[in-house]
């Protein structure tokens, strides 16, 4: 595979794990038009671990009693070594479920991958919101890319690492996730299988977009009479939803972009009025000059940092939510495809009956005898169909009314955080303004 | 959609932007109380108040076009004894191409934009035109208003007439066009930055002009370029934050939740608030700033302008020069020759010396204009500062307080 380096990211062994970009589990389609991309192939190469940072001792729980516990869920915090992707999780928790209160592990991109795919052929299909994986190939790349290219490299990572981290905590903050062995694995586990679980990834992965496709076509063919208002309603809440956030989504990227510019062209005009300035040659306006200009280089740096906030903030945390919607109108449609096998068992029961009563008929004992075990085979699936459905509906209520609380929660603090970070730097924006009326009164 | 673009408003102007120091004599006052927008046409009201005996009147109004200054501006560059002046620039053409294709685009996407967020994005469009509707009328009024304090060129025949004159200046202009051609002047503008840097300079002033002039004339044009891309991507964000908050409103009403509700309502406010202060610093930012460094712009391509002409008058001086040398040589037409270089001599004198005043006085002038620009533009960012947000931090731990009870 040929690799073109855009990401400088410098690195030692940067051999080419044998997995390849396979496709994500999750998110929206425009996943596949960045499958190839082969900036991602290069981020993966330097991911390889090295292994000198030491790890911590394990220590032996000597915390409360199991029975007694308060659950909390463990804070996990992601940072990356400089040139390495290396990824070090600290746990602080009172749950008995880990065996130390404090500790770090080292894990790859792909291991992140590996981890989701688990968990979604483990929990999706009976009703549980696993929260997506970051995707590989980032879309918001080509929109950071400004300035020097270790700068650009420097987000890149840092956007990584903070998409893995909110990927992370969504998932201990999960109960029922918390719980899975593969989670505490991921979590504990000094070396975790590489190669094979993402390999397979890669298989199982286009499977995985094949089923989707078909799935589509599927849910098109799928009449399901809803019995249950309540998710009649939550469906339709949901379209909507992920209706407006994409839409703010793509607002509050384009904020990002504009801030962007507008730091640009700030930087652009201080330079330029400096020229200007050194031209003037009035002496004291030539001094006002250059003093804007000044002025105007430390507000483009304001603006900067603020298009920084706008980004981690708000646009990240919103394009989260959006794979995440998309996750949970799959769970919705994991139970669409349970109600239909249910009645798919039941249209073949009574098949199964009809052909029985003609065997009755038409008097053939021993064929009678098949049918009528077939028979019974089928009556336990149907019943097991009925309580899959049944219970993939209780679950997925306790998941949208456990996901809906933590959304509210979650908007609620970006927003506030956010208008924070806009109030601070109109602030120092005030203060830089008063400086340029000082020096423009003094000439 | 368009009909706020056809038929404009008729407005009346306090401030103006850029401030130009103008000799206000009672003597000849000129104004532009009002205008009115038609289709692509703009027609100002000239208003001119006149104690001098050389007007029929001594209050009077006429209506005009742009056409007509550009007339007036023309005629007055092409006469042969104002060729040692400043002539102020010609007003640019009433732009209204951005707003008209923003609310072009506007209404395309109408469909899919909530009624409130095309509201306010409409409402934001017809501010913007507006504002260079605004603009439009200012420039056009500074130009008249140097002129009449100009002590020569508030003297000029066509000056009165352009004022005065109350029919259609229409079939003025035609003939004036057939008389200039109208291509002497493309040649002049092409012609000008090689023939002034070209010339061999004696006189240590025009020497230092040239220099500072040209080298200023192209960073100036720069800045502006710089200033207005700026003031482009303040505009930029404030119509960001019109899409977001419409959006959120939109989201907070979905949801049930009765405290999202109230949250959605109070950070649309807070949006909505950000978007008219970024607005606002981004119209400040234009009028104080980008529309000083366009206007200087402009007054020093017509200080090149002067320039030039002088530099074309010692061209002319200096093959005189030559043809006088050539006649006596042939002993031919020599009286002829003599004059010719006598004309040319005092023509370049004549040039040189007006010149020179009139470079001095431009330079005094523009510095001040800067200063007090520049002074308007920190006072409208103390204002700005005093109007407080009301997005104050105790305003968050008191919504954090309220949600968390």
């Amino acid at each position: 595979m040929c690799v073109c380096v855009c990401v400088c990211v410098q690195s030692g062994p940067a051999s080419l794990p044998a997995e390849d970009i396979s496709t994500n589990s999750n998110g929206p389609k425009q996943d596949s038009l960045f499958d190839d991309d082969p900036e991602d192939l290069f981020a993966e190469a330097t991911e390889e671990v090295s292994l000198d940072s030491p790890e911590r001792d394990v220590l032996l729980s000597d915390g409360p009693s199991p029975a007694i516990t308060p659950i909390t869920p463990p804070c996990s915090l992601i940072t990356p070594h400089i040139d390495m992707f290396t990824h070090c999780s600290f746990d602080e928790t009172s749950m008995s479920l880990f065996r130390s209160q404090d500790f770090s592990v080292k894990r790859r991109f792909s291991d992140f991958l590996g981890l989701h795919s688990k968990l979604a052929s483990k929990y999706l299909h009976i009703g549980y919101i696993v929260p997506p994986a970051p995707e590989k190939s980032i879309v918001g790349m080509t929109k950071v890319k400004v300035g020097k290219e270790d700068q650009s490299s420097n987000e890149f990572v840092e956007k990584r690492r903070s998409a893995l981290e909110r990927y992370l905590m969504r998932t201990v903050k999960h109960p029922t996730l918390l719980k899975d062995p593969d989670v505490l694995q991921f979590l504990e586990s000094s070396e975790l299988p590489r190669a094979v679980s993402t390999q397979a990834l890669s298989s199982a992965g286009i499977l995985r977009m094949v089923n989707k496709a078909a799935e589509a076509v599927n849910k098109m063919t799928i009449k399901m009479n809803e019995s249950d208002a309540w998710f009649e309603e939550k469906q339709q809440h949901f379209d909507n939803l992920d209706l407006q956030l994409r839409k703010l989504h793509a607002s509050v990227e384009s904020l990002v972009c504009h801030r962007r510019e507008l730091s640009v062209n700030t930087a652009l005009f201080a330079k330029s009025a400096a020229m200007l300035g050194n031209s003037e040659d009035h002496t004291a306006l030539s001094r006002a000059l250059s003093q804007l200009a000044e002025v105007e280089e430390k507000i483009d740096q304001l603006h900067q940092d603020q298009a920084n906030a706008d980004f981690y903030c708000f646009s990240e945390l919103l394009g989260d939510y959006v794979r995440l919607i998309t996750a949970v109108k799959g769970v919705f449609d994991h139970r669409m495809k349970t109600w239909q096998k249910w009645q798919d068992g039941q249209i073949l029961l009574q098949k199964k009956r009809e052909a029985e009563a003609k065997l009755q008929f038409n008097n053939k004992p021993e064929k009678l005898q098949q049918a009528k075990d077939e028979m019974r085979e089928l009556e336990g699936k149907v019943q097991q169909g009925e309580r899959d459905f049944e219970l993939i509906s209780k679950t997925i209520r306790k998941e949208v009314s456990r996901f809906e609380k933590e959304r509210v929660k979650d908007f609620k603090t970006i927003i506030i955080k956010y208008l924070e970070s806009l109030v601070q730097t109109q602030q120092k924006q005030k203060v830089k303004n008063i400086i340029i009326i000082i020096f423009s009164i003094s000439y | 959609l368009y009909k706020l673009m056809e038929e404009g408003p008729l407005c009346t102007f306090q401030m103006r932007s850029v401030s130009v120091d103008l000799n206000h004599d009672a003597s000849l006052l000129i104004d532009i109380p009002d205008a009115l927008c038609e289709r692509d046409k703009v027609k100002f009201t000239v208003h001119t108040k006149t104690t001098l005996s050389s007007f029929q009147k001594p209050d009077f109004s006429v209506p005009r076009q742009h056409e007509d200054f550009i007339w007036l501006h023309d005629t007055l560059v092409e006469t042969e004894d104002y060729a040692g002046l400043i002539i102020p620039p010609v007003p640019p053409k009433p732009d209204f191409e951005s707003p008209r294709e923003k609310m072009h685009k506007l209404g395309e996407g109408e469909a899919t934009m909530t009624k409130e967020e095309y509201t306010k994005m409409k409402q934001e469009l017809e501010a913007e035109y507006l504002a260079v509707f605004k603009k439009t009328v200012q420039v056009h009024e500074v130009f008249l208003q140097r002129l009449s304090s100009h002590p020569i060129l508030s003297k000029d025949r066509n000056f009165q007439i352009f004022l005065e004159y109350d029919q259609d200046l229409t079939v003025r202009r035609k003939n004036a066009k057939e008389m200039f051609g109208g291509f002497f002047k493309n040649m002049v503008k092409s012609a000008d930055e090689v023939l002034i840097s070209g010339i061999k300079e004696v006189d240590d002033f025009f020497e230092q002009e040239k220099t500072f002039l040209l080298d200023y004339y192209s960073k100036i044009k720069d800045s502006t370029a710089k200033a207005e891309k700026m003031t482009r991507s303040h505009k930029n964000i404030a119509d960001d934050y019109i899409h977001i908050s419409a959006t959120l409103n939109t989201l907070s009403a979905d949801d049930s939740t009765a405290n999202k509700k109230h949250c959605g309502g109070y950070y649309m406010s807070s949006f909505v608030f950000l978007q008219k202060v970024e607005g606002r610093v981004a119209s400040d930012q234009e009028l104080k700033l980008t529309e000083l460094l366009r206007y200087y712009m402009r007054d020093i391509q017509a200080a090149k302008d002067l320039l030039y002409r002088r530099a074309r008058a010692l061209v002319d001086y200096e093959n005189s020069n030559k043809a006088l040398d050539k006649a006596r040589l042939k002993s031919r037409d020599i009286p002829q020759a003599e004059e010719h270089q006598k004309q040319c001599l005092q023509k370049f004198d004549k040039l040189s010396e007006s010149g020179k005043k009139e470079l001095t006085s431009f330079k005094g002038r523009r510095v001040v204009a800067f200063r007090k620009n520049l002074i308007e533009m920190a006072e409208l960012e103390i204002k700005h500062a005093k109007v407080s947000s009301p997005i104050q931090p105790r305003d968050f731990y008191t919504l954090i307080h309220v949600y968390n009870m």
